[in-house]
């Protein structure tokens, strides 16, 4: 059976000029980016801020089109943004977004925000319409009394569960989260990972979970994929990634989340300035910053190579066991 | 699910805010102004051609003629209800044709960007870098005055205004948040901006209109003034302040009524589009 999504070998490239009469210069901002998710499970994509994650979740939604590879849903290619054919797969391919606030239409009351989905695709009468928002309101943990409230009249974390419960109106097979919880508070954050993670397992759906914040990933997903600009550096199953991490970005990256009964001392602190899309170093694109670096990182782009079960990274000293001594 | 007992969702009663004395005041003298406009015929006393040369310049309080006679005898009082009707004819169908054509136009260059987009700003500032009054003088010289054409010229006039502000508002609001969110919902173009871009912008187009609406009051009364607005012996707001402009000091009351009915008119506008603004704003 074909995964519901795959990517294959996408690209994604921005123009930006500087200065009035400047050259304009290209910015890799996804750089050949495969992935797959299969049914019922999370894919976590971390990485730092300008890693191409957000781009990545637009393209696998395809707001905007690849400039190279392709996406597929179900085996078949995404149909062009705005065809007919795009609209109707949104019934399957739902988004959750960073701002809850931004996402909502602020004129409009909550039970009409939520039967949005089912009046643009026209499931059902108008009763079976409400019918449903009272019950997947109550699915997401929001009161029915709520129905009638505005967005700026809701908390922040009501506010996402309305977001998410429109998300799942139509019942969809995947949802692309695009940094969920990091507008919201810490203990808010949770509720709305607990909710999520209770959905996909009791729906079975697809998740591509984006997020900067390893300690939500670590919770939710099956398989992480990690970022470095434009680039999966690592993608493996989650344990595997956050007991073994092959990659030294990753090997930073899960060191900086804080364990009770760690010294903070074994932390690894990154060198160097955060890395630039528009100025990509030659060779393997993190060795500025990398601990482990060597000559061969300067000249030679590491190949994704196979570092354990299921495992891949694109690290010239992936899979070495003298690495992980080193570490 | 497992829930068994669904509650009746209770509908919370929102508070309504009681009108301000001044809307109030505003509101019923627009009603006022638009009953005279409907209600012409019954209103009017006198038929406004009437002339009676013995009661020339009559001054305000003569038993019969409550707001004087003009130069020729003829009735201020049943000459200001017709004014008021063609004025107001005037002004709304020039507003709400501007309003309309403009927020398309602006829609239509958010929506297809490209050339669509380059046309339109084109012809705004076209539009807004035309002496309007001497472009308004040329066609109406030629065609001839007539109360379409006029409502067509007046509406011509504020559209540019109009395609700007949609064009900004509907740009910024598809690029990010909840149009983008409903197009990722799978809406067509049509869903995401009539239904939810334009309620969105609607309270910046009030305002808007609330401004272009005394303006084109003030621009028919100049081009009535020019003597190319409404013709005689028909007359409008601005007809009437041109014509009684020579007896200003000898018979005020010809100029001063239909002048009071403009400002008022105008304030009243705006006073109620600012409320109406804030009705509309459901986090207001």
């Amino acid at each position: 059976m074909s995964p519901l999504l795959e990517a294959r070998d996408l690209v994604r490239i921005y123009q930006t000029r500087r200065g009035l009469l400047g050259r304009p210069s290209n910015v890799r901002a996804v750089d050949g980016v495969s992935l797959k998710v299969r049914r019922g499970e999370t894919l976590g994509v971390v990485g730092e801020s300008g890693s191409g994650k957000s781009s990545l979740g637009r393209m696998l939604l395809g707001i905007d089109t690849a400039q190279g590879g392709a996406v597929y849903t179900n085996g078949k290619a995404m149909p062009v943004f705005g065809s007919p054919e795009w609209r109707s797969l949104r019934a399957r391919i739902q988004m959750i977004y960073q701002d809850p606030l931004a996402a909502l239409d602020r004129r409009i009351s909550v039970a009409e925000q939520l039967r949005e989905p089912l009046d643009i695709h026209r499931i059902g009468d108008s009763e079976s319409r409400m019918a449903r928002v009272h019950e997947v309101m109550l699915s997401v943990g929001l009161r029915l009394d709520q129905a009638d409230k505005f967005p700026h009249e809701l908390s922040g974390g009501q506010r996402q569960r309305v977001v998410i419960a429109r998300a799942l109106m139509t019942e969809p097979e995947l949802l692309v989260c695009d940094e969920p919880v990091s507008a919201l508070d810490v203990s808010i954050q949770a509720q709305v990972v607990n909710l999520l993670a209770d959905l996909q397992h009791d729906r079975g759906l697809g998740m591509v979970f984006i997020s900067h914040d390893l300690k939500v990933v670590r919770n939710l997903c099956d398989r992480v994929a990690v970022m470095y600009l434009g680039r999966i550096v690592e993608e493996g199953p989650a344990d595997t990634i956050f007991s073994d991490p092959q990659h030294p970005y990753t090997q930073a990256l899960v060191s900086s989340v804080p364990q009770p009964g760690r010294a903070l001392k074994s932390r690894i602190i990154l060198q160097g300035e955060p890395p630039n899309p528009g100025n990509r170093p030659p060779g393997c694109a993190f060795h500025p910053r990398c601990h482990k670096a060597e000559d061969i990182c300067r000249h030679t782009v590491p190949e994704t190579r196979s570092a354990g079960v299921e495992c891949r990274a694109a690290c010239h000293f992936a899979g070495h066991a003298s690495l992980r001594e080193l570490a | 699910m497992t829930v068994t007992t669904v509650n009746p969702p209770r509908f919370a009663k929102r508070r309504r805010a009681r009108l301000p004395f001044t809307v109030q005041l505003a509101l019923f003298w627009l009603l006022a102004m638009v009953i005279c406009a409907l209600f012409v015929d019954l209103l009017r006393p006198y038929p406004i051609t009437q002339m009676n040369l013995s009661t020339r310049l009559a001054p305000p309080g003569t038993p019969g003629h409550w707001l004087g006679t003009d130069e020729l005898g003829r009735d201020v009082l049943s000459r200001l209800i017709q004014s008021v009707r063609s004025s107001l004819v005037i002004a709304f169908g020039a507003t709400l044709l501007s309003a309309f054509f403009g927020t398309l136009l602006g829609f239509m260059a958010a929506k297809f960007r490209g050339v669509v987009e380059h046309v339109v700003v084109m012809l705004a500032d076209f539009q807004a870098a035309l002496p309007f009054l001497i472009m308004s003088l040329a066609v109406l010289a030629f065609f001839g005055s007539s109360m379409l054409l006029l409502v067509c010229l007046m509406g011509f006039y504020g559209w540019e205004r109009y395609a700007r502000i949609t064009r900004g508002l509907a740009i910024s609001a598809s690029a990010q948040g909840y149009a983008a969110a409903v197009v990722q919902l799978g809406a067509k173009p049509s869903r995401v901006y009539l239904r939810h871009i334009l309620p969105n912008v609607a309270s910046t187009l009030i305002v808007s209109m609330t401004l272009t609406f005394p303006e084109i009051i003030l621009m028919e009364s100049s081009l009535s003034f020019l003597g190319l607005g409404v013709q005689p012996p028909d007359t409008s707001l601005g007809n009437m302040v041109g014509f009684g402009r020579e007896y200003l000091t000898t018979a005020p009351w010809i100029m001063l009524s239909p002048a009071v009915v403009i400002v008022l008119t105008t304030l009243a506008i705006s006073l109620a589009g600012d409320w109406l603004r804030d009705r509309l704003d459901p986090t207001l």
